[in-house]
């Protein structure tokens, strides 16, 4: 359902590799969220004027972006508008998106700021038709792209469990409008079950989305350590090519360098940095800067030490002072000068030696990763709206799990289970009331 | 001439006679039988799961099916008190003569109403506007506006077994005319079939091995005046059939009109004859009977659960197949009965016809089934009728304000095929639409309309603010844990290591208000306020988050509602809409954007279409 009291954001430029990229926020709560996104404080600020700055996701840099900021009425959509010009790259573009819509806005509707600017009389109504026909076309073709995107597997089994669902929900129902006749009542451990079920799909849906967009952009990876550790020879070994300067004298990588290198189908965007070290050099403060920024950015780690001069609690201790990222791999260096003991270190570890290019245990810990991402031939989602939807839906289901162990009426478990229909419905097509009610006339007996 | 004309006198009728003539109206009320005012055709019982909360809301606006129950009450029950408070839902048996006759009285006391007993076979249309009715016995009777409530009794055919017979109901005429005269006009007009079990002597039935339903130990009353409070009540029983009992039925299903074909008309799925149950859910090994009986002045007994349409003898030895009934002796058989009705597609949402101005319809006419049903339509019709006559706005109730306003939003925007009835999970804003607060929700509304007194209101605002008043004390007071941890413990909960605000202690499942009172210092200040109100302030603190959620869509819904479409508007001409839309909004011509998007095949994105148009 439309609902026009929304807070709304989109790209407002094609998707695709660019100088720049702009993102727009439009409704009441446009500068509050933008403020709540942002580096310094716009609340106050005047329409028509320009802020530099960077959307924050909670302490993660996203990006060094213009903010430009419109008052209601004067506004295209006239609203309340921010525009957002960040650099031109689908990824950062998702992650601005992704902020924004944490922070209170929704993914706006295929012509939603263009039917807003027509309702707050920013268009003249000759105009009307022709948007008309825009928000249906548009409608369709998203329809028609969703309908491709879930063609997958999970989408499949999503349909399924959610008509189990119907059918508990079409239980729950019978519970209350015929709790007083001679009725089978809703086997509780099973509805859990079941939502656990869900759940798993539903996260799996969830990776694919993300998977998605590695597919298209690749995983960034950072390439971090300490000063001599051995990162541009470790680069080199990967690459097999001598891109990066290699030298003796630590600090002498000062810029990062991008290079892409695919494994399994999946790129890996490959970023070295600037050795990790205080230093008085002023050049060399700007590389370490860029290099903990460029890890604030990365979806993989890979952290090399070496296993010479670093006992497993020295390790531990550089670990902390870095920002946490989901996925780690730990490249003990130079192992083959010295004797170590697989135990004393982490999990996920692994000993190599980049000058002599013994990298193998690398290469498969990298493999094992790109494998996550593979999904045949089954498409994935990469719609942010549908992963709205997706995270909307386990929110719901959650609660319904959590209703369920504290022991809430099922008038209210009900409700819960109700959203959550409605939010799988999203994804998998319509529901309705009506639904639920055809489950309960089908299979049971009531009525005196 | 009067303003306006009912055209039966069944729960609709009654009810849209008495809000009209409240109102102001000169109401005629014209019924074939002057003996069978508001007779209860089926079981003698109201409210329950859903209806219940009906009955509360057409008290709340005025109506009168409340108090007559209330005087008529042979039983109370409060069902479903082991869920939350929405589903909570008073249910009554009553003595079907009490109830008949108490609705004549009142109905009598009232001046602006007159009766008379004939049958109506025309529609007097003048232009596209209803100006009177006509006879069977060649009267013609004008009015402003008419009201149809005719229940089963439009061509209505009867069925027991093989046997066919006219009539409207067992020893009642069928009428007839007025199906063919509006279809004629245009009018879409369908059957439906609706059952009822036999009536068995009382004295046949061995009650000393069947189990015993009570009524609750305090009883209530449905309505907000309370007018009477029962001091003694009838027991119900509940019986089983069983596999003999399914066998016999079952070698008779040849005779039964629901299988050879007979029955045209579509019958309720859940509220099926016991040979429709024996036949959909061959797996089950016995269906419930509940025992009911139909007043206090008669033997004469309800056999709820056995609905049937089954050849007399075949009902006989059936029943006596069943535990408690080995030597029972019908005093009326089961049968199924069939009659017209209109798809309420053609309705607009005041229940005005959109082909004939001032003609309304009501109840079963519409496609519903149960009292209740009929009853709040007929009172929203007789409200419609005398605001339309009057040049006064519709009286429309939202999906949010009441169930009476999901019930006729289903019914225009979604039409039915199969005997309507009100279900919980009908409504989206089941936690707002409570049977405890139905006066908080409709009160207004009706004073403001006219249909409640000054004194009726002021009762319910005084309500209002000693429920804010109680509500914020509780938010802002705290109890001691030397007060509080005996009760806390004694119910099962933690103890509390320091004081604690009172609304944090009520907010645990465990802890109902009752307990609080238990508890001296709390109970000092509390114990003031009435039962109601401490418990709607309960509700309120305990499903906090649930109902500030439902609201906060409410105000979603109405922001849409708030849109018009013109009532001339061309759909057709709408070229962006899809051709379902196009299709379905044309037939349905809803008035606001809120409705157009609860009907079937309208997408959002034809929603947001439409807001394009008529957003500004």
């Amino acid at each position: 359902m439309t609902n026009l009291e929304d807070t709304i954001a989109a790209p407002a430029t094609p998707a695709g590799v660019s100088a720049l990229a702009v993102v727009r926020v439009s409704g009441k709560d446009a500068i509050a969220i933008a403020n709540q996104c942002f580096d310094k404080d716009i609340s106050q600020a005047d329409g028509y004027t320009i802020h530099y700055g960077h959307i924050v996701d909670g302490d993660v840099r996203v990006d060094e972006v213009l903010l430009s900021i419109f008052k209601n009425p004067h506004s295209y959509t006239g609203e309340d508008s921010v525009e957002i010009s960040g650099h031109g790259s689908p990824y950062i573009t998702k992650r601005i998106i992704e902020t924004l819509l944490k922070n209170g806005a929704r993914m706006a509707d295929p012509g939603e700021f263009t039917m807003r600017a027509f309702l707050n009389q920013k268009m003249d109504l000759a105009q009307a038709e022709a948007v008309a026909d825009m928000i249906s076309s548009n409608s369709e073709a998203s329809l028609q792209m969703a309908l491709n995107q879930m063609r997958g597997g999970f989408s499949k089994d999503i349909a399924v469990l959610r008509q189990e669902l119907i059918d508990f929900a079409a239980l729950i129902e019978l519970e209350n409008d015929f709790g007083e006749e001679d009725v089978e009542f809703a086997d509780r451990p099973k509805l859990k079950a079941l939502i656990h079920k869900l759940l798993t799909q539903i996260e799996k849906l969830r990776t694919s989305f993300a998977a998605g967009n590695v597919l298209k952009n690749g995983i960034n990876t950072v390439i971090a350590g300490k000063p001599n550790a051995g990162k541009s020879t470790l680069l080199n070994a990967i690459l097999n090519e001598d891109r990066a300067i290699v030298s003796e004298i630590a600090g002498t990588t000062r810029d990062t360098i991008e290079e892409v290198f695919t494994l399994n189908g999946i790129q890996f965007r490959l970023i070295d940095t600037a050795g990790l070290r205080e230093s008085t050099d002023t050049i060399e403060q700007i590389g370490v800067g860029k290099a903990k920024e460029s890890m604030q950015k990365a979806e993989l780690l890979v952290y090399l030490f070496d296993i010479r001069s670093t006992s497993p609690s020295d390790l531990a201790s550089e670990l902390q002072s870095l920002p946490q990222i989901d996925q780690t791999i730990l490249v003990a260096n130079k192992a083959d000068e010295t004797n170590y003991n697989a135990k004393d270190w982490p999990d996920n570890t692994v000993f190599i030696s980049a000058k002599n290019k013994d990298i193998s245990p690398l290469i498969s810990e990298l493999e094992r990763i790109a494998s996550h991402y593979e999904f045949g031939n089954e498409t994935v989602v990469n719609n942010a709206r549908h992963a709205d939807a997706l995270a909307k839906s386990s929110e719901a289901l959650q609660k319904v799990l959590e209703g369920l162990d504290t022991g809430l009426t099922s008038d209210m478990v009900a409700l819960d289970i109700r959203n959550s229909l409605y939010q799988l419905g999203l994804i998998t097509g319509e529901v309705t009331n009506d639904e639920v009610l055809d489950s309960i006339f089908t299979r049971f007996c009531i009525g005196k | 001439m009067h303003d306006l004309i009912i055209v039966g006198a069944g729960h609709a009728g009654c009810e849209a006679a008495n809000i009209a003539a409240k109102l102001g109206s000169k109401v005629l009320l014209v019924t074939m039988n002057m003996e069978t005012i508001a007779k209860m055709s089926c079981n003698p019982a109201m409210g329950g799961i859903a209806k219940g909360q009906i009955i509360r809301e057409i008290d709340a606006l005025g109506g009168l099916s409340g108090i007559v129950s209330d005087y008529s009450m042979m039983q109370f029950r409060m069902l479903n008190t082991s869920k939350g408070p929405a589903m909570w839902s008073p249910r009554s048996q009553n003595d079907r003569t009490l109830f008949s006759l108490k609705w004549r009285e009142l109905l009598e006391n009232n001046f602006n109403v007159d009766f008379v007993q004939d049958s109506v076979n025309q529609i007097l249309i003048d232009s596209g506007t209803v100006s009177g009715v006509k006879t069977t016995s060649g009267n013609t009777f004008l009015a402003k506006s008419v009201i149809l409530t005719s229940g089963t009794f439009m061509n209505g055919i009867i069925h027991i077994g093989r046997k066919q017979m006219t009539g409207g109901r067992m020893g009642d005429h069928a009428s007839y005319g007025i199906t063919e005269q509006l279809v004629s006009l245009g009018f879409e007009a369908g059957r439906m079939k609706t059952g009822t079990p036999p009536r068995v002597d009382g004295r046949t039935i061995n009650y000393a091995i069947l189990e015993e339903q009570a009524g609750d130990k305090h009883p209530k009353c449905f309505s907000f005046r309370k007018p009477i409070t029962i001091e003694k009540q009838h027991s119900c029983h509940i019986t089983y059939t069983n596999e003999q009992v399914h066998d016999t039925l079952r070698k008779s299903f040849e005779d039964s009109p629901l299988f050879n074909g007979a029955i045209q008309g579509t019958g309720p799925r859940y509220c099926p004859s016991i040979e429709d149950k024996i036949n959909r859910f061959a797996e089950r090994t016995r269906h419930q009977i509940f025992v009911e009986p139909e007043g206090w002045n008669t033997y004469e007994t309800y056999i709820n659960g056995f609905s049937t349409s089954l050849p007399q003898d075949v009902q006989h030895t059936a029943l006596r197949q069943i535990k408690g009934f080995e030597q029972a002796k019908i005093f009326r058989p089961g049968y199924a009965i069939e009659y017209d009705f209109f798809f309420p597609t053609q309705l607009k949402q005041n229940l005005e016809t959109k082909a004939v101005k001032n003609l309304f319809f009501a109840g079963q006419i519409n496609g519903t089934t149960g009292y209740e049903e009929a009853a709040c339509q007929g009172l929203m019709a007789g409200i419609n009728a005398h605001q339309n006559i009057n040049n006064k706005d519709p009286f429309i109730l939202r999906r949010s304000d009441a169930y009476i306003g999901v019930l006729i939003d289903d019914l225009v925007n979604k039409g039915t095929t199969e005997p309507y009835r009100m279900f919980t999970s009908r409504a989206e804003y089941r936690i707002l639409l409570r049977q405890d607060n139905a006066d908080l929700r409709l009160m207004p509304k009706a004073f403001e309309l006219g249909t409640i007194t000054q004194e009726e209101y002021d009762i319910m605002m005084l309500k209002s603010r000693n429920i804010d008043d109680l509500g914020k004390l509780v938010r802002k007071k705290t109890v001691t844990p030397k007060d509080a941890n005996p009760i806390l413990t004694k119910y099962g909960t933690a103890e509390i290591p320091q004081n604690y605000l009172i609304d944090k202690v009520l907010s645990r499942p465990q802890i109902k208000y009752k307990h609080l009172l238990e508890i001296k210092s709390i109970n000092e200040w509390m114990s003031k306020y009435s039962d109601e109100e401490i418990e709607q302030v309960e509700i309120l603190i305990k499903y906090q988050g649930y109902i500030k959620n439902e609201q906060e869509n409410v105000q979603k819904l109405i922001k849409l509602e708030n849109y018009k479409i013109r009532t001339d508007f061309d759909f057709n001409a709408l070229k962006s809409l899809s051709l379902e839309a196009r299709d379905k909004l044309s037939t349905i011509r809803p008035e606001n954007i809120g409705q157009a998007s609860r009907i079937s095949g309208v997408s959002p994105a034809d929603i947001s279409v439409l807001l394009v148009h008529f957003g500004r």
